[in-house]
């Protein structure tokens, strides 16, 4: 198991996502997990070994590191991008469990059900609508919540985002106070800004999506509330159909296959 | 998510590139990302551990090495090339868009069966319309993440060299007390100073600029320490003020 494995399972998400929900799995996957991977993991990889303290005194290295380092970011950052994608799933075992219903009503012989075949409820794309629009505005919410507190245990724990490059270190065993260098703490400085930076964006994203969510909701809500005296008639989704088709036409009129007749 | 994992998002963008476009694209990865991957990673592994300074003194080789390369050449391509690609999957967002776009309107229009919707994935679009200009835009994002790029090694790594010797003169220092004198003396002078001599590591200007910060912390911290001492020394010593040292690292 390891960020492949992740990035398999949360590719299924992105199919029952929206366009901003797409966006943000694209940023999480290049500009996150694979920074940390490709190059923040080898910057950070001799943090310990090459952590130099101005000591003979054995143990207080080992000290002095644990006690400026209670977690390394490296790990931190891992586990965030965990706790941060994960709720993706809740979303994806909504999927999984309405597909679910679906066959089994397909198996009955349902007469409401309109799927042909079992490979249609597959590959069919759900909706971001009732009990499912409940799942995923939950799971932005979580996500926003575990981006807020690891940034907040990042800046508590280490005072800031800025690595400095000498630490002065009297804990015990330590003889007196004690100058430990760390290593290459500009590169881990740009490096660390940059992840808050990019987790900075998914914030905003995620916020985005929960507007664009709210709004939805909310539109659909007052056209309901606004039609409850005219009947959805014959004529009335007739007009809507070809509003849209017009619609699409004219945004893809460049673009489109050429072939179909109207 | 690793160089493959970039190979097969961006390969999918391919499609829809022009003739210039795929070429570009081949060379990224068969030039820059695989000779990244297959050889220069192996020049660069042992960066740190084969730096060498002529000195006993712990904590002056990282110091020294954090001066000279406060960003690695490796990790500055890394990120060059991300951010460098990344630009492609505008055009493939917009692709996708028009697609889901192309997939309604057959929907709307009776044609919603498995063949066709096959034939809208996999008909390749015409960069004309609004696709032009989001693909003109990603060439322009591209060449402007590149020379930024450039400028920046550049600016860290004057003339593009790497030099055989570097002469390193910041902290920390042997505690001794002639140069713990020696340490507040250059401090004084080192605020005013700029040397841009490349052999004496100062030519790193934006290595500078990211730790001038630290070293006036120290600074500070060593001139509140010496006062006392500093005094007595000076008052022993005139000439050590009239050294003219350079503080290179600083």
């Amino acid at each position: 198991m390891d960020w492949g494995a992740l990035h398999t399972i949360l590719g299924g998400v992105n199919k029952h996502s929206t366009s901003i929900g797409k966006i943000w799995l694209t940023v999480l996957f290049i500009f996150r997990i694979m920074i940390l991977v490709v190059a923040a993991e080898r910057v950070w990889g001799d943090e310990q070994d090459d952590f130099i303290c101005n000591t003979l005194q054995p143990g207080c290295k080992k000290v002095c590191y644990d006690h400026f380092f209670p977690i390394s970011h490296i790990r931190l950052w891992a586990l965030q991008l965990i706790f941060v994608s994960t709720p993706a799933l809740l979303v994806a075992m909504h999927v999984a469990y309405r597909r679910h219903e679906k066959k089994r009503q397909f198996r009955k012989g349902d007469q409401k059900c309109e799927y042909k075949d079992i490979e249609e409820i597959r590959k069919q794309r759900f909706h971001i609508e009732g009990s499912l629009w409940w799942t995923y505005t939950s799971s932005i919410f979580f996500r926003l919540v575990f981006e807020a507190v690891f940034m907040y245990a990042f800046y508590f724990m280490y005072d800031g985002f800025r690595m400095p490059r000498l630490m002065k270190c009297n804990a015990w065993p330590c003889p007196n106070t004690v100058d430990c260098f760390v290593s290459r703490p500009t590169e881990k400085t740009v490096f660390t800004i940059f992840m808050i930076a990019v987790s900075s964006i998914c914030i905003l994203l995620n916020v985005a999506e929960l507007c664009y969510l709210l709004t939805k909701f909310f539109l659909r809500r007052s056209k309901k509330a606004g039609n409850p005296k005219h009947h959805p008639n014959h004529e009335n989704k007739e007009e809507t159909k070809q509003n849209e088709m017009n619609e699409l036409i004219s945004d893809s009129c460049q673009n489109t296959v050429i072939g179909f007749s109207s | 998510m690793n160089w493959a994992g970039l190979y097969t998002v961006l390969s999918g963008v391919n499609r829809h590139s022009t003739a210039i476009g795929r070429i570009w694209l081949s060379v990224i990865f068969i030039f820059r990302i695989m000779v990244l991957v297959v050889a220069a990673e192996s020049v660069w592994g042992d960066e740190k551990s084969a730096f060498t300074c002529n000195t006993q003194q712990p904590g002056c080789n990282s110091v020294c090495y954090d001066h000279f390369f406060p960003i690695s050449h490796i990790r500055l391509w890394a990120l060059q090339l991300i951010l460098v690609t990344t630009p492609a999957l505008l055009v493939a967002m917009h692709v996708a868009y028009q697609q889901h776009q192309e997939k309604k309107l057959l929907v709307l229009t009776g044609h919603g069966d498995p063949k066709h919707m096959e034939e809208v994935k996999k008909h390749k679009m015409r960069i004309s319309g609004s696709l032009w200009w989001t693909y003109v835009c990603s060439v322009v994002f591209r060449l402007l993440f590149e020379a930024v790029f450039m400028y920046i090694f550049y600016m860290l790594y004057p003339g593009y060299q790497m030099v055989r010797l570097g002469k390193c003169e910041g902290l920390p220092r042997p505690h001794t007390m002639g140069d713990r004198v020696h340490r507040v003396v250059r401090a004084c002078a080192r605020r005013g100073q700029h040397n841009s001599n490349p052999s004496s590591g100062k030519g790193s200007f934006y290595g500078h600029k990211l730790s001038s910060e630290y070293k006036q912390n120290e600074i500070n911290q060593l001139l509140t320490e010496q006062d006392g001492s500093l005094k007595d020394m000076l008052r022993r010593n005139p000439g050590l003020q009239e050294k003219g040292d350079r503080c290179s690292a600083c």
